[in-house]
């Protein structure tokens, strides 16, 4: 017997293999109907998913007890040290030892590196990273797969361009990864400062993948069929002016994608990486893309916590 | 002038203990503080160092008088040298004769260069771990949070 997408934990996109990305694909597919209230579903009827979110990400987490909920679970958890007893120094280690013991899984999020991966050692129930400072977020990165896969019906063969901030943004550094599996070919658009890190490349290169680096936009909008973009942060720069003049050369707006063929993504919330003119139009695949994060993370509870 | 002819540098032997060579040139002093040397049980450690050598041109010597490293304790010195050989003595004979390896695995004795690490966090009870998944040049990586951290990177945690 095969044993595909056989994962007690969702730590990292590099535990994943080819196989088990279409898999999960395939059954986020057949969750849409659950996802849209068009059907519903009891499947996790009696499960109670802990939501460990040391740093807050209102969006990531309705999502995810969202999909919980929609297949007939319940959620409990908190979001924000603030509001929880880690504020009074208690570790993260414990903190997840309790929740182990009401829940049937967990869901952590925090600001520090390799917190999903530490807790996945010392805990028995099934653990999801729902993102870990500059590191993994796993689950967006499927939801991503799973939005590029819903519009072409295919992954392989497909021109995709990573926009915006690559050195700090963890989403684009999972995507990359993930997109290696596929035969795609990768450009990562950014200003030299914010390039795709080193510990990235070494993987890509070490797989074989093809990927370009470039700094102008202009140059890729013709050949792409895929603009993932993400917001670059003024926190990156020391001088506002240097900031607002490299910001104003990434932004997405009708005239420079109008005519192309191409599809618009972004993991939102975006601030005026994309301009307000595409929403309307056949390019944005950024609203949708969120939407597909429920079927993606009922796939994803389903097959861990079932 | 011919190599046998050559003024070799005489170190006094030792009676019993371990006697590790080959160390890169100039590093015996970070191998001494990965194997936490001296201590007040071994006090007398002789060291010899930026010697030339037929095997690697230039190399430092450690002579640990009256102590018998584990191969445990010395996997961690390949990590800052790693063409490093063992000799273990007794009553002046070399009992055991052996070169180190690194090991695929690491913990504890390195820190993850990644300050957001989770093996960085005092209030948590975790050791760091890495991967060495390169080993000439040595490249180690976190197995928390991913971080590579290459040979200087490394030498520099011993300086
Ligand atoms: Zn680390």
């Amino acid at each position: 017997m095969v044993h595909i997408f056989n994962f007690n934990d969702i730590i990292t996109i590099k535990d994943l293999k080819r196989e088990d990305i279409d898999y999960i694909i395939d059954e986020a597919f057949k969750l849409e109907k659950v996802a849209k209230s068009e059907e519903n579903s009891d499947t996790l009827n009696g499960k109670i998913l802990g939501m460990m979110f040391f740093e807050p990400s209102t969006r990531t987490k309705l999502s995810f007890e969202t999909s919980m909920k929609r297949l007939g679970g319940e959620c409990i958890g908190f979001e924000n040290s603030i509001t929880s007893s880690v504020a009074k120094g208690e570790s993260i280690a414990d903190t997840a030892k309790m929740f182990e013991a009401y829940c049937d899984g967990l869901v952590i999020r925090h600001e520090i590196e390799g917190v999903s991966k530490f807790i996945s050692d010392i805990v028995n129930v099934p653990i999801i990273n729902a993102g870990d400072g500059a590191g993994q977020h796993p689950t967006q990165t499927l939801l991503d797969l799973y939005t590029i896969k819903k519009e072409f019906k295919k992954i392989d063969g497909l021109k995709i361009a990573l926009v915006g901030d690559l050195k700090y943004g963890r989403t684009v550094h999972s995507l990359a990864y993930a997109l290696g599996l596929y035969d795609v070919e990768m450009y990562f658009v950014s200003p030299k400062e914010l390039k795709m890190p080193n510990e990235i490349l070494h993987d890509l290169e070490k797989n074989n993948i093809s990927y370009y680096e470039e700094e102008n936009l202009k140059n890729i909008v013709d050949k792409v069929d895929v603009l993932y973009v993400t917001r670059i942060q003024k926190e990156r720069f020391g001088d506002i002016e240097e900031y607002l003049k490299i910001k104003s050369r990434y932004i997405i707006n009708k005239e420079l994608i109008n005519g192309k063929n191409l599809i618009v993504m972004h993991p939102l919330p975006r601030i005026d990486e994309i301009s307000q003119d595409v929403d309307n139009t056949k390019y944005n695949k950024y609203f949708e893309q969120a939407f597909n994060a429920v079927p993606m993370r009922m796939a994803i509870l389903k097959q861990l916590l079932k | 002038m011919p190599l046998e002819n050559k003024p070799k540098l005489k170190i006094k032997p030792i009676k019993n203990g371990t006697v590790i060579d080959h160390i890169t040139a100039n590093k015996s002093l970070h191998v001494l503080k990965i194997l936490n040397l001296p201590n007040k049980e071994n006090k007398n450690i002789t060291i010899a160092m930026n010697v030339s050598s037929n095997e690697i041109k230039r190399k430092d010597i450690l002579k640990i008088e009256n102590r018998e490293l584990k191969s445990s304790e010395l996997d961690q010195v390949a990590l800052i040298a790693p063409k490093s050989t063992i000799n273990i003595i007794r009553d002046y004979n070399i009992v055991k004769k052996e070169k180190i390896s690194l090991k695929d695995e690491i913990n504890s004795i390195i820190k993850c260069i990644n300050n957001k690490c989770i093996t960085n966090n005092e209030n948590e009870p975790i050791n760091s771990k890495f991967q060495i998944i390169s080993k000439a040049p040595i490249i180690a990586r976190c197995y928390y949070c991913d971080k590579l951290i290459s040979k200087d990177e490394i030498n520099k945690q011993f300086e």
